[in-house]
């Protein structure tokens, strides 16, 4: 059971210029194979420098991975795949807050440009596999398939963002970071053994392509303004908003509502409903999901079939709550949670997994709360 | 091994090696005057009528500056300033869509901080300029034409332009007219004398000299505001330090670019030939850029379209083999932008993705030219399955 084979392969290293992807690649260098080092240019009108630890596609970020691909030794190109993620990833996310969902970006941006544009194009000129800096393990099984497997270090796991991978797709990725217990300040010291000018780089935690992390105002501008009304779950008003689009479920900041609830407890966001324009507050335990559907289900190997308890991951960040999950016809999941849980919003992906292996990740459709049904 | 981008940089001739190596022992600013100042002046001095006497020029228009970004700056910003100072009405700059960054970003930049009206020429699909189409866009308000620029010779397709011609379009109206003539030098017999221009660029690197050295020949009745200011060098339009190595050193290698001009157009021009010959016969549907009559285009340019292709996968494919190409449009940190030059000749936007420029030069040998041969057909279908992202 081992992360990579033996052989030496042709390598694709994504670089984004940060300390992670800049390890991997030149782990994977030095393990014997051959990489070739690839900053993808995602932003059509890139800005010059980050700021802070926003953002991973400004022109100094390819100056970064440049620099550690020189150092590492490898060659180096920039690819414009601006116009693919725009479409796949950018418009994708707008659309989704527009619909009243709460996309994660991310997961989008492995499944349809580092995992499907970016590997298309590397097995097409002849490469083998892409590399990146994610926290997460390949395994071999002994009959030769391939599982995802949370990363040796559960604080840095990133095999949630990954967990709409299939076989196919995890056949041909490698994760030089995952299969180590290495934490964060190890990889910082290694990188900067090898001279990686990197190591000392902040990290990026916000969405890429939202340089400032304000969503809201990002949002905003390409949603425009609508105002709507906030109501109880009564259906009184007790509100306005300037768009539902601006809210996620779970949200208790930020609602300016100037009456406070009759039992003067805090409010948050239960639902958006995109037709009507309206966001329905109400108390935390309103917001308990007991069971959500689940759509467009991805598999790494093969389906699930019959009714399965597994553990849950519902965001990036998040911890792991069990469940029992069943394929029904029609590709919809069906998943119950043994303890009630909160912040549960359509859009989001949920993620099972067996242990630390990655059974397959889905776009949650509609929750199920103990008094209400939401969509 | 094989280099092919000659036209990016071409490596610096032995002799101008040498001719650097030997000043940069040397101390000396050649503002200086005591004995060490006037041995660097007097370097300086027999370099510039070296430099002169090679591309038609008299010393006291030979104008040192750091390369030609900078020449074709000073030339087009200085010339538009002094023009316009001296009458107002004059905002127009007539310049060719095909142009370098170094005239098209000091043009477009004119037009958005100067009050310059920026009027781009119809080329045709080789890219040339037409003496026709220039007096017919100078006759339209003759007085209000601060300038004309034009290149020599295209960078990427190669295509060359009747510089004389328009020269002369431009003298009937008393229009100066610059020409960036930076690829043209060492490929292309230059006299500035014939030329009729008021100012040329030339650039060291390009023709076997240093990096960081270039000249602006300039007209002696032409004083463009300066860019640079400060000691009034270099008759008060560009101050600084002359950097006598490397003027030394450009000067030697142009003076080596004349004289085997003609020698070397004739030899790199058969050798162009043969790898265009040999990329067609690997590549039946691969596009020729510029123009195909030899007499049309620079000796050491090549240049393809390949359809269904991403210039930069083929630039991979073909660089992991150690050959060494462009894909002759300009980047923004490393990304490839359909190339102006490409657009503005009418090609399809799809075509402009997959183009290479391959350049030859003074090291060029048919080894590398095979090399080519033999890699571009695999590496074009490779590049076709990758398809266009």
């Amino acid at each position: 059971m081992t992360q990579t084979s033996q052989r030496p392969l042709r390598v694709l290293a994504a670089m984004s210029g940060g300390v992670d992807s800049a390890v991997a690649a030149a782990r994977a260098a030095e393990a014997g194979h051959d990489v070739t080092g690839v900053h993808l240019a995602l932003s059509a009108n890139p800005q010059s420098f980050r700021t802070g630890a926003r953002g991973c596609c400004t022109i100094e970020d390819s100056r970064d991975a440049r620099r550690a691909a020189d150092v590492i030794g490898i060659p180096f190109y920039v690819w414009d795949l601006a116009e693919r993620f725009r479409e796949d990833v950018v418009d994708d996310f707008v659309a989704e807050y527009e619909a009243g969902r709460t996309p994660n970006p991310c997961l989008r941006c492995n499944e349809k440009i580092k995992f499907a544009a970016l590997l298309d194009k590397a097995l097409a000129l002849g490469f083998d596999a892409v590399c990146t800096g994610h926290y997460a393990t390949v395994v071999v099984a002994e009959d030769g398939s391939r599982e995802l497997h949370r990363a040796s270090d559960m604080a840095k796991d990133q095999s949630y963002v990954l967990g709409v991978l299939d076989e196919k797709q995890l056949a041909h990725a490698m994760f030089p970071l995952g299969d180590t217990l290495t934490t964060k300040d190890e990889i910082r010291a290694e990188a900067e053994r090898r001279g990686l000018a990197v190591a000392k780089k902040p990290d990026s935690h916000d969405i890429c392509f939202i340089a400032d992390g304000d969503t809201q105002g990002f949002l905003a501008q390409r949603l425009g303004r609508a105002e709507g009304d906030i109501v109880d779950e009564s259906g009184a008003r007790v509100g306005t908003h300037e768009g539902a689009y601006g809210f996620t479920i779970g949200q208790r900041k930020g609602l300016r509502i100037g009456h406070p609830a009759p039992d003067g407890k805090p409010r948050y966001v239960l639902d958006i409903s995109p037709v009507t324009n309206t966001v329905t507050v109400g108390p935390a335990e309103s917001l308990d999901v007991t069971a959500l559907t689940a759509i467009k289900p991805r598999w790494c190997g093969t389906a699930p079939t019959g009714p399965g308890t597994y553990t849950a991951q519902l965001r990036a960040h998040g911890g792991e709550t069990e469940v029992t999950a069943e394929l029904l016809p029609g590709a919809e999941l069906r998943v119950s949670f043994t303890t009630p849980v909160r912040g549960v919003a359509p859009g989001q992906a949920i993620v099972l997994y067996d242990g630390t292996r990655v059974v397959g990740s889905a776009t949650i459709a509609t929750t199920e709360r103990r008094t209400t049904v939401t969509a | 091994m094989a280099y092919l981008d000659h036209a990016a940089t071409t490596p610096m001739l032995p002799e101008a090696i040498e001719a650097m190596t030997a000043q940069l022992a040397a101390t000396g600013n050649a503002s200086s005057l005591h004995a060490a100042g006037r041995r660097a002046r007097r370097t300086v001095e027999e370099a510039r009528e070296s430099l002169a006497e090679a591309f038609g020029a008299r010393p006291s228009e030979v104008v040192f500056t750091s390369g030609g970004t900078e020449s074709d700056n000073l030339a087009v910003k200085g010339l538009y300033w002094a023009r316009r100072d001296a009458d107002p009405r004059r905002v127009r700059v007539l310049t060719s869509p095909v142009e370098h960054h170094a005239v098209l970003d000091a043009v477009h930049w004119l037009g958005e901080h100067e009050g310059a009206t920026v009027e781009y020429l119809p080329v045709d699909g080789y890219g040339r300029v037409h003496p026709d189409a220039l007096r017919e866009a100078i006759a339209r308000e003759p007085e209000s034409v601060a300038l004309v620029t034009a290149m020599w010779a295209n960078n990427e397709i190669g295509t060359i332009f009747p510089v004389a011609e328009l020269a002369a379009v431009a003298a009937e109206y008393d229009v100066p007219m610059h020409s960036d003539a930076v690829q043209a030098a060492g490929q292309l017999p230059v006299s500035f004398a014939d030329s009729g221009l008021a100012a040329a660029t030339l650039s060291g690197h390009k023709i076997g000299g240093p990096y960081g050295i270039g000249a602006l020949l300039l007209g002696r009745d032409q004083t463009p505001v300066a860019v640079l200011h400060g000691g009034g060098q270099e008759r008060h339009v560009r101050s600084g330090t002359l950097d006598v190595p490397a003027v030394a050193a450009f000067a030697v290698a142009a003076a080596l670019a004349r004289q085997r001009q003609p020698e070397f157009a004739r030899e790199i021009g058969a050798l162009r030939d043969e790898l265009v010959d040999a990329v067609r016969s690997a590549v039946p549907d691969a596009v020729l850029g510029g123009d195909p009559d030899p007499a049309g285009r620079l000796p050491a340019n090549a240049h393809f379209s390949f359809p269904g292709c991403e210039g930069d996968s083929l630039l991979l494919l073909l660089d992991a083999q150690g050959i060494e190409c462009s894909t002759g449009s300009a980047c923004t940190a490393g990304v490839a932008q359909p190339s102006h030059v490409l657009l503005a000749t009418g090609t399809d936007p799809d075509l402009a993705r997959g183009t290479l420029r391959f350049s030859l030069g003074h090291t060029s040998t048919r080894a590398e030219v095979e090399a080519l041969a033999k890699a571009i057909g695999p590496a074009v279908e490779r590049a076709r399955t990758a398809g266009l992202s």
